[in-house]
């Protein structure tokens, strides 16, 4: 599914969402603003001022076009790399970034904000999401809970299992799989013989379809229709985004070069999803240089922002993680909260 | 007062609680209309409904993942693992994700989930039905682990483990199913997590065990007071994650000897864990070095040699002379 080309003209008209213009404008704001965040995290993380940081350059268009077709009240259960979808949803973005450099506050979702933080383990995130939904279907809540993968994760038995779940119990679920090429250093063609990710759907008897991910409009329209038919109870889809991480896979040593050509990076760069939506709305007269600057100083402001009240999270300690682990505490951890409280001198 | 079996007992915990408190939900495999393998469900779904009592899929970590969903979104569930040997498929929920869900959260979310799970060899099970592999969650921060000895305390704690408010793994041992009565009220009532209980009063050596094990030591207490006039004590843990430290101490106090009989191989089950605490915490008041009986490392046994490979009354006599003669 395509609406955008990489030019930024409309191919498919039938499948024109009706957006307002501030809407469209704000899908853009939205986009602008999250690759000056990735780029500057991606700073922060060599100058040792963020810790963890899987980088979104590129899959801007898959991410925002995909959050944006949800209500605030639907869940989102992101993997690591889903940073941006779940700030766009409510989790603050100095939370983010003390999750990134290892801080218990980090991943307290406050209670409006319907967020997970980002799974670490492959999968584990794809058989939550059936709970979730179950649990806004027993309560006659019209809310989906929706999840994101990428391609390595489809080749998970989790994956399938989740899927298979929200079938059979006919759950208001959306599988989100963000194919980005590669795993680290393993292509798309070394996970799975199969022709495309969307098709693994029907081993879950499930919708699945296969979206141009660089093109937000289409992520847009894909992720409506499916969150659509899930919040009117018409069970679970999958979407699989044909997209592309410019980045390395993390920032934790991994070096892009040893996998993947010049020529592969520079054929995709031409796909940018920035570029395309901002011809498309530059020809609308919906976007001005002037617009892009203001958006840029403005996340630059963010960032800087959230990283002061990150340095202002008090420091955790021992006693902080034993407290947190029960709602009461067992007995041998409050033995060995009095031990570790005197070595503290607390 | 009613003489149940521990599955009678289990499926009135269970129907109490479904009855009591409407985010209690009991699902699995065959758990719904066929009201389980063991019949621990019977009944459950005609009584309140496919909303509250469910068949799933078959696929343990999509049963445990709809669990830590279901949970994080206000639910109580009751997840059966039809085997507990079939938990391996279920693990990075049960203990990566669920164990560390308010931790992680800083307590925004949380897991109140019981995972029942049927155990336990005697009953010549096929290959991964039986295996002991308590020891593998007691090593896992932030879970409970109870194994319950008799219809009382399975009725009294199941009830304790699904009003828990963090996730607690219910370990049923298959043998203790049917093989045994015991007058249970038919009322509500809970026995508290984390807490052991004397089963038999002694004064010579404390005898620490859980499970079918319970059983085969107070046998080997009666039978080696009556042949050699010496008293063991019998201490029931329940629960094997948090132990019940207390007991065990005030118990050695007295005794100034122990064992620890666990039907796990010698390096899994809580055995060396429950040692190393002894040896923290009370190592003044003994007379000579704990004990452990147990199976060896093998494998669980096959069916034709399982009764030789789990401990027998008399390898607990052996044990208990030993300890004494030292």
């Amino acid at each position: 599914m395509q609406i955008l080309s990489p030019e930024g003209k409309v191919v498919n008209s039938d499948l024109l969402p009706k957006l307002s213009d501030d809407a469209l404008r704000e899908l853009m704001h939205r986009m602008v603003f999250t690759r000056i965040w990735d780029q500057r995290a991606v700073r922060l993380t060599r100058q040792g001022k963020l810790g963890f940081y899987a980088p979104v350059a590129g899959q801007e268009g898959s991410m925002i076009g995909s959050e944006y077709a949800t209500n605030k009240e639907d869940f989102i259960v992101p993997g690591y790399r889903d940073v941006p979808q779940c700030v766009w949803h409510g989790w603050p973005l100095h939370q983010a970034f003390l999750y990134s450099r290892g801080h218990q506050l980090g991943g307290q979702m406050p209670k409006d904000v319907h967020v997970m933080m980002p799974q670490i383990i492959i999968g584990a995130q794809i058989v939550q999401t059936p709970g979730i939904a179950l649990a806004f279907k027993l309560k006659g809540e019209k809310r989906v809970a929706i999840t994101y993968t990428g391609d390595g994760g489809t080749s998970q038995g989790d994956f399938y299992e989740g899927m298979n779940f929200a079938g059979a119990l006919h759950l208001p679920a959306v599988f989100i799989v963000q194919n980005n090429q590669f795993a680290i250093s393993v292509p798309v063609e070394l996970q799975t013989a199969a022709k495309t990710l969307a098709q693994k759907a029907t081993a879950a008897g499930i919708p699945g379809v296969q979206v141009d991910g660089m093109d937000v409009l289409a992520m847009y329209v894909a992720t409506k229709q499916a969150v659509d038919r899930a919040r009117n109870g018409d069970g679970p889809s999958m979407i699989e985004a044909i997209t592309f991480r410019y980045g390395p896979h993390t920032m934790s040593g991994d070096d892009p070069t040893r996998y993947r050509t010049k020529e592969v990076e520079s054929e995709w760069e031409q796909r940018d999803p920035l570029i395309r939506f901002r011809t498309y709305l530059e020809g609308r007269q919906l976007w001005t240089k002037e617009d892009e600057d203001r958006v840029v100083e403005e996340a630059k402001d963010a960032v800087n922002d959230a990283l002061k009240k990150a340095d202002e999270a008090p420091k955790m300690t021992i006693p902080d993680l034993i407290d947190s682990m029960f709602k009461e505490l067992p007995s041998d951890l409050v033995r060995q909260r009095e031990e570790f409280s005197a070595q503290e001198g607390m | 007062m009613a003489q149940w079996t521990m599955i009678q007992a289990i499926t009135n915990a269970l129907d109490l609680e479904l009855g009591s408190d409407e985010r209690v939900l009991v699902f699995g495999e065959d758990v719904g209309h066929n009201g389980g393998v063991f019949r621990a469900t019977d009944g459950l779904q005609n009584k309140y409904g496919k909303d509250r009592v469910f068949d799933t899929p078959l696929a343990e970590s999509g049963i445990a993942g709809l669990a830590n969903g279901l949970a994080t979104q206000g639910f109580r569930p009751v997840a059966e693992i039809q085997f507990f040997g079939f938990v391996f498929e279920a693990f990075d929920q049960i203990a990566s994700q669920a164990a560390r869900m308010r931790y992680r959260s800083n307590g925004a979310y949380s897991c109140p989930i019981v995972y029942r799970a049927p155990f336990g060899g005697g009953v010549r099970t096929p290959e991964m039905h039986a295996d002991s592999l308590e020891g593998l969650f007691v090593q896992s921060p932030g879970l409970k682990v109870v194994i319950p000895s008799n219809p009382y305390d399975a009725k009294g704690m199941l009830i304790s483990a699904i009003r828990d408010d963090d996730p607690v793994l219910f370990l049923e041992h298959m043998k203790l199913y049917r093989s045994m009565r015991q007058e249970v009220p038919e009322e509500s009532y809970t026995v508290p997590l984390g807490q052991a209980v004397v089963a038999r009063e002694g004064k010579d050596i404390t005898i620490v065990t859980y499970g079918a094990m319970v059983h085969t030591a107070l046998k080997a207490a009666d039978e080696w007071a009556k042949a050699k006039g010496v008293q063991a004590e019998v201490i029931d843990l329940r629960t094997v994650s948090p132990i019940d430290l207390d007991t065990i101490v005030t118990s050695i106090k007295k005794t100034h000897r122990a064992i620890v009989l666990q039907e796990a191989q010698r390096s899994a089950g809580a055995g060396a864990e429950i040692v190393a605490q002894i040896a923290e915490h009370a190592i003044f008041y003994l007379e000579a070095p704990v004990l452990r009986v147990s199976p060896p490392d093998t494998v669980y046994p096959f069916g034709l040699i399982e009764d030789e490979w789990l401990p027998s009354q008399n390898q607990v006599i052996r044990g208990l002379e030993k300890v004494m003669s030292l």
